[in-house]
């Protein structure tokens, strides 16, 4: 009986053993499957008005080393940051700024980052003029007072990078005929999204928006070179003199010699759309 | 009422209400303590505490960092500043001592209300209704976070983690927050079985029931031979399973440590005694004379015979 007792023991034990690890592995895989896919949505829906505080890594490596501790936000001094409350569309718990609601002010000595703990937000940067929060675009063109012809230029006045992350490019007004036009205009390499031309400008829903690099810029193809550009670079053009046949240009044939000649409609003869 | 719904009584009886509820008054005001240290610095300005349970620092000079989502960060591959690893390594030290769950019964704010649910569920007579899950379940949880992490290179409990969702709401002021997670949490553990979240589900106790398999700290049935088996224990216990080893472990020659990783050092056994059977003692001292003589074993004897 003392013998036999250890030696049943054994069995159940280990049959008991495989099914319980086969339950567990498939519970687990389960639950595993589950967290990823609340995981994958929360991932990928960082909305385009929620901007991550100065430093933060990119999405990706964010989510791997910020703890939603919020000491970034307790050592913001002028609350810009706040924790995404659940049921918001930003992953729960992480810092987040509205620039329209408060926009950062780009403390020389970035107390965020300082205090930040894990990594998420990037203690190799050390001169705020080189944050890349997101990139100001000037969405509202129907709107824009400046666009009109109008002189708001605010958006302008309060950039901390004046002149360098935000210009004002002129051009004709060819409604007037006669004035002209000033076009706010943010450049990507300067802006470092702190939202304060967002947050300043004056119509009643704001026309310049501090977006996500993501959507904020376009990209060129790998192949793709501006002429001008390579051009400058070599001294003289890349394709002239290289026996390049020149094809017929479909539709604008001119005349072999001379400027073509208007017609009588107001469009160039020989131009066959 | 029946015995099982209300244990503890005898322990009223012969010690008084503030000595049979000592440890769980302790720990309340542990748990009421580390809520209001983050709340000093946003109520009154003076910033005792900043951050969260998931990483903190006192006074701006002692970091302290949650190991376990230090951990799930670095299966990630990120390794996170030199502060978040003091932190961590701070914090595990104090658990390795004190013993491993001793965040799930002195610190963790979701303990109260498992606590009132469990509480409620023995009033109700409810104790077995609901689901049963095997007790390993919590470990499986924790080994699929840390899989899950590893896969999607992110902190993976962190997204759902309702014991940091409800510390944060709490200290962060949003309240409709703190409202959902912990209805959600009640009504889980008051009809999803006994002590269904924390001791069968949540990864978190699963993690600091590990440490605790090592930790220093642990709860001694050193006057064992005075137990009158009342069962009182076994009832307040949140592991229950993990009393029988050291209180009935003479006969297999077992020391009256309670060793097992589950145990949360709540003290609600120290409590509930009449007779004083446990105590707070270290793992070390599991010999079997360690076991106390019991004084007053005649008197038992005679009044259990009575
Ligand atoms: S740079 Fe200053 S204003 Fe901007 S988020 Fe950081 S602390 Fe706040
Ligand atoms: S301080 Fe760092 S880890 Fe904490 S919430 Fe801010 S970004 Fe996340
Ligand atoms: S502040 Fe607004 S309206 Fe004014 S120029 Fe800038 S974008 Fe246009
Ligand atoms: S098991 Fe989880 S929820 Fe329960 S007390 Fe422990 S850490 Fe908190
Ligand atoms: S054995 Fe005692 S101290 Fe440990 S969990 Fe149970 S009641 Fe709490």
């Amino acid at each position: 009986m003392a013998e036999k007792t250890p030696n049943k023991k054994n069995k159940v034990s280990r049959r008991d053993f495989l099914g319980d690890a086969a339950k567990g592995v498939c519970g687990a895989g389960l639950f595993g499957l589950a967290l990823g896919s609340v995981v994958a949505e929360a991932e990928g829906k960082l909305p385009a008005d929620a901007i991550r505080p100065p430093g933060a890594t990119a999405e990706a490596d964010f989510l791997s080393a910020c703890v939603r501790c919020g000491l970034c936000v307790r050592d913001c001094p002028y609350d810009t940051l706040s924790l995404a409350d659940m049921g918001s569309s930003v992953v729960s718990g992480t810092p987040l700024f509205v620039a329209r609601t408060i926009p950062c002010e780009m403390c020389d000595d970035i107390p965020c980052v300082v205090a930040c703990p894990t990594g998420a937000l990037d203690k190799s940067l050390t001169n705020i003029d080189d944050a890349k929060m997101g990139i100001a675009v000037l969405v509202g063109h129907e709107t824009c007072l400046n666009f009109q012809g109008l002189r708001c230029d605010v958006c302008y006045r309060v950039c901390p990078l004046i002149e360098e992350a935000i210009t004002l490019e002129r051009s004709a007004n060819e409604r007037t005929g006669k004035h002209a036009i000033f076009i706010p205009t943010v450049h990507s390499d300067k802006c470092t999204g702190c939202g304060k031309c967002e947050h300043a400008c004056v119509l009643e829903k704001t026309a310049i928006r501090v977006l996500p690099e993501r959507i904020a810029l376009g990209e060129l193809g790998a192949h793709y070179r501006w002429g001008w550009v390579e051009k400058g670079n070599k001294g003289e053009s890349l394709i002239e003199g290289q026996g390049i046949i020149d094809l017929p240009d479909r539709g604008y044939n001119p005349e072999p010699s001379g400027f073509p000649e208007k017609s009588a409609t107001g469009g160039y003869k020989g131009f066959k759309p | 009422m029946s015995k099982m719904q209300n244990p503890g009584a005898a322990a009223v009886e012969q010690k008084g209400w503030l000595a049979a509820h000592k440890w769980l008054i302790l720990r309340r005001l542990s748990q009421i303590l580390f809520i209001a240290a983050f709340l000093v610095g946003p109520l009154t300005g003076f910033w005792l505490v900043k951050g969260t349970l998931a990483s903190s620092m006192t006074l701006d000079v002692l970091p302290l960092t949650d190991p376990f989502i230090f951990l799930q960060s670095l299966v990630t591959g990120h390794v996170m500043e030199t502060n978040a690893i003091i932190g961590a390594v701070i914090v595990a030290a104090a658990y390795f001592l004190l013993g491993g769950r001793v965040f799930c019964s002195w610190v963790c704010p979701v303990n109260i209300i498992s606590d009132t649910a469990s509480w409620l569920r023995r009033k109700l007579g409810w104790k077995k209704t609901g689901v049963r899950l095997d007790r390993s379940t919590a470990l499986w949880t924790m080994g699929a976070v840390f899989v899950t992490s590893a896969l999607t290179g992110t902190i993976a409990w962190e997204f759902v983690n309702p014991v940091t969702m409800l510390h944060r709401a709490i200290v962060f002021g949003a309240f409709a927050s703190v409202g959902l997670v912990s209805g959600a949490l009640f009504l889980i553990e008051l009809v999803g079985g006994d002590r269904i979240w924390c001791s069968r589900l949540c990864p978190v106790g699963a993690f600091y029931g590990l440490l605790g398999k090592v930790s220093v700290l642990k709860v001694s049935a050193s006057k064992r031979k005075a137990c009158n088996d009342c069962m009182d224990c076994y009832a307040v216990c949140p592991e229950s399973h993990v009393i029988s080893p050291a209180l009935k472990g003479e006969k297999d020659n077992r020391g009256p440590i309670i060793l097992s990783g589950d145990c949360t050092n709540c003290g609600r056994c120290l409590d509930v005694c009449s007779e004083d059977v446990f105590e707070f003692s270290l793992r070390t001292r599991n010999k079997l004379d360690d076991v106390r003589p019991n004084e007053g074993s005649a008197e038992d004897g005679t009044q259990r015979a009575a």
